[in-house]
């Protein structure tokens, strides 16, 4: 019965071709940016279809960092990270209400937060920036941290909601049993259990802030406040692009994506609460 | 120390009612068995004793002290789930010391508590594990070492067993009743399984839709069920139950022969006369009081099983001790041991037995 069935060698093949051009297709545009990057102003029309260009350098790189990239670049972060953090924090909230309390209007508050996810964010460009405005918080990063949380929270909710569902009622029971109270509970076993939920909630939020363009255009107009993808328009002037250094400043803005990424991998592998219950 | 006292306990859900009058007084260092059909209330009605579900009405105490609004912390019960609910981040000596861990107990004192239970559980070279390392009978002793670690006033099992394998269940049944034993704690279990019922409890509440149907010792409901539903719920095979008429003399079956009770059972209408399949006898097919067929023949080595047709009673399952020879299709007899036949009125009340009746 336990005659296994070897893998044709087509087979591995063509599932390794499969990989291997998914890869080429998502890593290309990448390539290309590091390659523009790395290429010295003058080659980048005369050899600019070539996979590898005949000379490198850091120029591009260097006069990025003596720019106010550095501004733009904390901006983002500041945003990013602000917008991650508030919208984590109520989306845990809520998610755990979601999850595990039943009250009256449950089920309306669910539908508002389905249906704030079905306009196109064009239609409510204009009363956003009339609110912001009125407000006085035109040209400060705070408003672009609310607007993102407020924007991400609903899908946000529902992503942890279904980390919460998938925690055995019974381990917080336990817990209240060996006498927890039910923030206790909360705290010292559900929240390490949701690691994995709050880690995906905050690598989802902080790229979709870090890379947000159309809010950060509209309510940013200064300089000093501008957000990253907002100062890349920068390197577009009335009579040319400067390509080189919009894609050194590009490939820089790579770095913090990534390095939240690897750092958050972790707890994002799931299996965790495998053995809590009968397995 | 634990006398635990439900009075007149209510729940509902919304406006609908699931369970209700529920009183039961419960003996400090009895072991009681809850238990009945999947959806009667029984493990509604562990969560609130626990503390995990609000009482709707009534009042429950321990020791005199109303429980109603005491959180699930401050009972002082420990509790055994089902799924076990080990945590899954923490080592099982952590999962064991948890409770000692919130209480604030030094660290010296919880190490030495869990290497106690440890010990008695047979868990020492497993402290260092996490739970989805152990085996389904490994993680359900880890759970009963972190209710005994603390020492609770009383103990709560909710269908502990039933995610084991039948051997490892007959085992933890045993040590469930040894621990018992050596704790001498209250105890209510609640399951589904009237094996384990039987074998464990001091006494058994048998639950249906919401209500207690009978409280007694295995033996009483074995003996003399309250009613039609606790007859047929406990015991196994299930007791046969045959529409009869009230006679003179007794009851007559339809079609068929007069069993002589030694009274006239003054009832209207009909009744039903019940009757274990251990407590009717094969005889020769010429003989007794139905004439059958038998159907299927169940060799289970110290008992056979069984399953007979019959002209105008239906079908009927028969428990023969030992192993006898009966292919299936042979016509026999039965006959009804007359002490053993339970008599139900039409709305299932037990009409009491034999000796009962005859006196």
């Amino acid at each position: 019965m336990s005659t296994l069935t070897q893998p044709s060698a087509l087979r591995t093949t063509g599932k390794y071709a499969a990989i291997g051009f998914y890869l080429l297709f998502a890593l290309f545009p990448i390539y290309w940016l590091v390659k523009i990057a790395l290429t010295p102003d003058a080659l980048i029309y005369s050899e600019g279809t070539r996979m590898i260009p005949s000379a490198l350098t850091l120029e591009n790189f260097a006069a990025v960092l003596q720019s106010d990239f550095l501004s733009y670049f904390a901006n983002s972060l500041v945003v990013s990270l602000g917008a991650a953090a508030g919208t984590t924090l109520v989306a845990a909230g809520a998610g755990y209400c979601f999850s595990r309390f039943r009250f009256a209007g449950k089920k309306v508050i669910i539908a508002l937060l389905l249906i704030t996810q079905m306009f196109p964010l064009l239609m409510i460009i204009a009363p956003i920036y009339k609110i912001v405005a009125s407000l006085g918080l035109l040209n400060s990063l705070v408003s672009l941290i609310v607007v993102y949380t407020a924007f991400n929270i609903p899908f946000a909710t529902f992503l942890m909601q279904s980390f919460f569902d998938g925690i055995p009622e019974d381990l917080e029971e336990a817990a209240m049993m060996d006498g927890c109270t039910r923030f206790q509970a909360l705290r010292k076993v559900v929240f390490p259990l949701t690691l994995p939920g709050l880690g995906a909630t905050l690598g989802f939020v902080f790229t979709a802030a870090w890379s947000e363009l159309l809010f950060a255009l509209m309510l940013i107009s200064k300089n000093d406040t501008m957000t990253f993808p907002v100062g890349l328009l920068t390197f577009v002037s009335k009579f040319s692009v400067d390509w080189g250094q919009m894609m050194a400043a590009g490939t820089l803005a790579l770095i913090p994506s990534c390095l939240f990424f690897i750092f958050i991998q972790r707890y994002l592998v799931q299996g965790l609460t495998s053995g809590a219950v009968k397995g | 120390m634990a006398r635990m006292e439900l009075k007149d306990v209510t729940k509902s859900y919304g406006s609908v009612e699931v369970m209700r009058d529920i009183n039961l007084a419960i003996d400090d260092g009895e072991f009681i068995v809850l238990v009945g059909p999947s959806g009667c209330g029984k493990s509604t009605l562990l969560r609130m004793i626990a503390g995990l579900e609000p009482i709707s009405g009534g009042e429950f105490t321990i020791d005199g002290a109303r429980m109603n609004e005491v959180r699930p912390r401050d009972r002082d019960i420990a509790m055994v789930f089902q799924s076990y609910a080990l945590y899954p981040h923490m080592t099982v000596g952590r999962n064991m010391g948890f409770s000692m861990e919130i209480a604030g107990a030094p660290k010296e004192d919880r190490a030495r508590k869990v290497a106690e239970a440890a010990k008695v559980l047979g868990l020492e070279k497993l402290v260092d594990r996490y739970p989805r390392e152990l085996s389904g009978g490994q993680r359900q002793r880890v759970a009963m070492g972190r209710a005994i670690i603390r020492e609770p006033r009383a103990f709560l099992f909710d269908e502990p067993l039933s995610n084991l394998d039948a051997s490892l269940r007959i085992e933890m049944r045993l040590e469930i009743a040894r621990l018992h034993q050596a704790l001498k704690s209250t105890m209510v279990y609640v399951t589904h399984d009237q094996v384990e019922a039987l074998t464990l409890a001091d006494r058994i509440v048998v639950l249906e839709a919401g209500r207690i149907q009978q409280v007694g010792s295995p033996l009483e409901l074995y003996e003399r069920p309250a009613n039609k539903f606790v007859a047929q719920f406990i015991g196994s095979p299930t007791m046969n139950v045959l529409p009869a008429t009230p006679d003179e003399a007794g009851v007559r079956l339809p079609q068929g022969a007069t069993l002589d009770l030694g009274r006239e059972i003054a009832t209207l209408g009909t009744v039903e006369l019940g009757i274990r399949p251990e407590h009717i006898d094969v005889v020769d097919p010429a003989q007794g009081d139905i004439r059958a067929k038998a159907d299927v023949v169940e060799h289970l080595g110290s008992d056979t099983n069984i399953y007979v047709r019959t002209e105008h009673q239906g079908g009927l399952m028969v428990r023969v001790h030992g192993n006898i020879a009966m292919t299936p299709g042979a016509p026999l007899g039965l006959r009804l041991q007359r002490e053993n036949l339970h008599l139900f009125a039409a709305d299932g009340t037990a009409l009491g037995r034999k000796p009962a009746l005859a006196a």
